[in-house]
């Protein structure tokens, strides 16, 4: 049972650091990223054959995986992230399908379609879980700070933006290739953790779901994201029972969320010291308001 | 000495020419309005100025150095600030971000501070915070700093606007149909804080303005436009009778 808690809470983390720089992309800046898959897969097939074929420790492959993916993200943002956001979308898209058949055919490199097994497995929790926490805190700090402020400003409306002297493009920039870090790092830790990739599970539907949990949670609030990866992750494994139905289940439960609140889970309400006081404060509020009521009633 | 100066200004879009080599000379220290009739490019003009557009031909030059061609954010860092025909806020931010937001010079720790709570970008932080609460002040929003800027009522998103592009303290502010939409007793009200605001901050503005009484009662200098080209310019009582402008206006008797 203590291993299967294990197993989740790893997956957990590895969707939450990919949903933490999609999040900032696509929730905070605007940029539609269609193609996490695409990220995911260069830090996990960069890490794994830094471990396997040069024997790097796993610090230092992992590194590597995240490098490579932000790096990837620079030549790839120059041209696009000046398209307007549904064509950046695509071309996202296209990007994460060029990366899975490009995988698929360096078969002497990537192994091909068959993967490459029997990666060590090296991923632990000791390692992964202040890694996580981490970047939650860094990405906190940063969509709060005054480029989170002019991140937001490009989302809301360009060219307003643009008239208070905020440089659009790099905003842009940055947050793709800090997307691209964040995502070639969950990479990183799946191939450590399954120690088993093959390129379909880099596919459309991976990327789906990751973006998925942003508008889930909530695509204005870190929160939110974190909020979404954890129910997202964990709730096939609760429905575990419903056997086949988990996943009709899996749809309904985000359909609902989003018909409910389309402003998704936490909408813009980010968990802090502050926020937790206030809302602490009007709970007692409400609280004493039913209790005089009840009172009144007795009385 | 001119602090904008636009020589031979063109903007084609297609076969349409919005702008026609327009002229303009901005004297620092003025009050100078652009008007004209519907359509005749005032808007284009100062599209053209923020480097939202790039002119066809012509130059532009500020404050002694040409800026045309550049990045509209390269403009704005310049010191040309400018408000919009329909308002552009940040919708989503409070009253207070949407000036924060604008305040570069207040706050401008780097990317490397932007990841880490350090003392210095908390220290900046509140220097701004300040600073936004003052602009908040001289239009006479401080008490709504924590709304959010789209639940703000029409007239007060316009003045939300201009403290926000003061937050980037311009030299020149251009505004583009500051009273649209308000009805006489919020344009008294506009019009002194313009001139409050002038004379505070020692601005030059250029303003795109339908309000005649608004026009003649602030302005120092007039250019008239039509078609793209300009057709007069000149004193609020120069213009008033030029006939070339009442023809513009009013059409020609058949």
């Amino acid at each position: 049972m203590f291993v299967y808690l294990q197993g989740i809470i790893t997956l957990i983390c590895i969707n939450l650091l990919a949903v933490l720089g999609l999040s900032l992309l696509t929730g905070f800046t605007g940029s539609f990223n269609f193609g996490q898959a695409g990220f995911l897969a260069i830090g996990a097939y960069v890490a794994a054959l830094c471990t396997m074929k040069l024997h790097a420790p796993f610090v230092v492959s992992l590194l590597a995986g995240m490098l490579a993916s932000g790096l990837v993200s620079i030549p790839l943002g120059y041209p696009t992230l000046k398209l307007k956001g549904d064509y950046f979308a695509i071309a996202t898209l296209g990007f994460a399908e060029a990366i899975r058949l490009l995988v698929e055919n360096l078969e002497k490199v990537t192994g091909g379609s068959r993967g490459i097994p029997s990666i060590p497995p090296l991923t632990t929790l000791t390692i992964l879980l202040p890694v996580t926490l981490a970047c939650i805190w860094l990405v906190r700090n940063y969509v709060s700070s005054r480029h989170g402020r002019s991140c937001v400003a490009v989302r809301e409306d360009e060219i307003a933006a643009q008239a208070i002297a905020v440089d659009v493009f790099k905003y842009k920039q940055v947050s793709f290739f800090v997307n691209g870090l964040l995502a070639g790092l969950a990479g990183g830790f799946l191939a450590h953790y399954v120690g088993f990739i093959q390129p379909s599970m880099f596919g459309m539907a991976k990327s789906t779901e990751l973006i998925v949990m942003v508008i889930f949670g909530g695509m204005h609030s870190v929160t939110g994201a974190v909020v979404a990866a954890i129910i997202l992750t964990g709730l096939p494994e609760i429905l575990r029972a419903a056997a086949a139905w988990r996943l009709v289940m899996y749809g309904i439960a985000v359909v609902f969320i989003m018909v409910v609140r389309p402003e998704g889970l936490m909408g813009s309400w980010e968990l802090t010291f502050a926020s937790l006081r206030s809302l602490c404060l009007s709970c007692k509020a409400f609280a004493r308001r039913l209790y005089g009521r009840c009172f009144h009633g007795i009385a | 000495m001119g602090l904008l100066r636009i020589r031979n200004m063109t903007k084609n879009f297609g076969g349409v020419k919005a702008v026609d080599s327009f002229n303009c000379n901005v004297q620092e220290g003025r009050t100078q309005a652009i008007i004209g009739p519907n359509g005749a490019g005032k808007t284009t003009i100062f599209n053209l100025i923020t480097g939202i557009y790039k002119p066809s031909e012509g130059e532009i030059e500020f404050d002694g150095k040409t800026i045309t061609g550049h990045a509209p954010h390269q403009i704005a860092r310049q010191g040309i600030a400018r408000t919009f025909q329909n308002i552009r806020l940040f919708p989503d931010f409070s009253v207070l971000e949407n000036i924060q937001a604008a305040d570069h010079l207040r706050s401008s720790y780097s990317l490397f501070h932007g990841f880490l709570p350090t003392p210095l970008r908390r220290r900046q932080e509140q220097a701004s915070r300040a600073h936004a609460l003052e602009l908040l002040h001289l239009v006479g929003l401080e008490q709504r700093f924590g709304e959010r800027a789209r639940n703000l009522p029409y007239g007060h998103q316009r003045r939300l606007e201009i403290a926000r592009a003061l937050a980037l303290e311009p030299k020149i502010l251009l505004l583009d149909e500051p009273a649209a939409g308000m009805n006489p007793e919020e344009t008294q009200g506009l019009m002194v804080l313009i001139q409050q605001i002038k004379d505070q901050f020692h601005l030059t503005i250029l303003l795109i303005e339908h309000h005649m009484e608004l026009v003649m009662g602030l302005c120092d200098f007039i250019t008239v436009i039509d078609f793209g080209k300009e057709i007069a310019e000149g004193t609020p009582e120069q213009i008033q009778a030029n006939p070339q402008v009442i023809q513009a206006y009013l059409g020609v008797e058949e």
